[in-house]
């Protein structure tokens, strides 16, 4: 079996787009709502999320032969906690900054659904190459839907990027206002829907 | 000759959540104990960074936090319920008290770093553990913090005055010079550095007085 053979490779993209975890499945949007007002927590969100999702998958995979059927829940769960756990135990030592940023994130990692979607949906049933992949794919796939949202709302919301300001100050003086409302929740919601909009309107063209 | 294994008899399901925990448990209190020297030098080199950015003195690079925290704290006193760091900046003592309370989600907490005159804010620093972001965790940027600058913080009969207040709103017997803005949209957290200060300052009414008057007899002596 090579490394990415094609099957591999769907496995790894599919979930960037057509199988997206947020904009096909739905899944994970509690957390996209919550961490999406702007793009640095996006970002370290979205990356946590990949990395647990991988780390998560492997070992499931690994142990999926032996996880009675009748508390395989509980145990994807104490392997997911137990790994986001020692994540931010390990950020804590050697990235403190990251770790302080995260800090709020971590129980919305361990309760992700995407995170219980893929563990019980894929690594449940898969070896742990395939689990790998799917981890990553989903995880990127969730990253991705992250930042584009956090990008809009950051921008409009505040004018910033990143905590740098972009929007010039002449653009104020002629009466632009920041959209206050954007780093509202329920405008993220919204944004979600013009990003499952777009992606549906854009796969279906290709069709 | 090897028999399945049956993965959904009770004893096997008993045993294998047994040996799940234990090495879960082994695991977690393994890396935290591995971890904890680097991550309690982390915490505590953070919290001087906080104490630093509560006189103005931010974004310092984090290799020389040490370095300018004995430079410019001169003497840390936590002997009793109300800590207080006394700080030499620019030639003028300041004071650094600590102040924690509860905000919406969780705890809140900072440093208010005071003139000589044991009632000025010289600067103020606040952090959190979960507020909402880009509303409530707005108390941990600095154009919240700096409005504190120059404010009284006891009133004319002695108590706390300085307050968090939402723009526009009429409080009897409250001075401008005590007054800050609360954050739009996070009323609930507004509330809570406004009760934190008051909790936590009042606590300083007799040090603070007490300290300004040695400052005051040391500066007549010399």
């Amino acid at each position: 079996m090579s490394f990415l053979s094609k099957q591999n490779k769907t496995t790894l993209t599919e979930p960037l787009n057509l199988n997206n975890p947020i904009v096909a499945q739905v899944l994970g949007i509690c957390s996209a709502l919550a961490v999406t007002s702007q793009l640095k927590p996006a970002i370290v969100m979205g990356l946590s999320v990949t990395i647990i999702t991988a780390m998560a998958n492997v070992v499931i995979s690994l142990l999926r032969k032996t996880i009675p059927n009748r508390i395989r829940i509980i145990v994807q769960l104490v392997v997911v906690a137990a790994l986001v756990t020692i994540v931010s135990m390990v950020l804590k030592a050697y990235f403190y900054d990251v770790s302080v940023q995260l800090s709020v994130y971590v129980g919305l990692i361990i309760t992700n659904c995407i995170l219980m979607g893929r563990l019980e949906a894929f690594a449940m049933q898969n070896k742990v190459l395939p689990s790998l992949l799917d981890g990553i794919g989903n995880g990127l796939g969730y990253a991705w839907i992250l930042v584009v949202v956090a990008f809009f709302r950051e921008l409009l919301g505040n004018g910033t990027l990143l905590g740098y300001t972009v929007i010039p100050q002449s653009f104020y003086d002629l009466g632009y206002q920041n959209n206050g409302m954007m780093t509202m929740p329920a405008m993220a919601l919204i944004i979600v829907g013009c990003v499952i909009w777009a992606n549906c309107a854009y796969n279906n063209r290709k069709k | 000759m090897s028999k399945k294994l049956n993965t959904n008899s009770n004893l096997y399901i008993i045993i294998y959540a047994a040996l799940m925990v234990v090495i879960v448990a082994f695991l977690l209190a393994f890396v935290s104990k591995a971890l904890q020297k680097k991550s309690d030098a982390n915490v505590a080199i953070d919290k001087k960074a906080q104490i630093l950015s509560s006189l103005n003195l931010r974004d310092i690079d984090k290799d020389q936090v040490e370095a300018k925290y004995a430079e410019v704290v001169k003497q840390e006193d936590d002997s009793d319920d109300t800590p207080i760091y006394i700080c030499k900046v620019e030639g003028q003592t300041k004071y650094v008290v600590p102040v924690s309370g509860m905000g919406l989600w969780g705890g809140i907490w900072g440093y208010v770093g005071i003139n000589d005159d044991g009632n000025t804010v010289y600067g103020s620093y606040f952090s959190h553990q979960s507020e909402t972001a880009g509303l409530g965790a707005l108390i941990a940027d600095q154009p919240f913090q700096d409005q504190f600058k120059g404010k009284k913080i006891f009133g004319n009969d002695g108590e706390v005055a300085l307050s968090v207040v939402k723009v526009g709103k009429k409080i009897e017997g409250l001075d401008a010079q005590s007054r800050c803005d609360a954050i739009t949209g996070a009323t609930l957290t507004s509330d809570g550095v406004d009760q934190m200060l008051k909790a936590c300052l009042s606590k300083y009414k007799n040090k603070l007085a007490h300290e300004a008057q040695d400052t005051t007899a040391t500066k007549v002596i010399k």
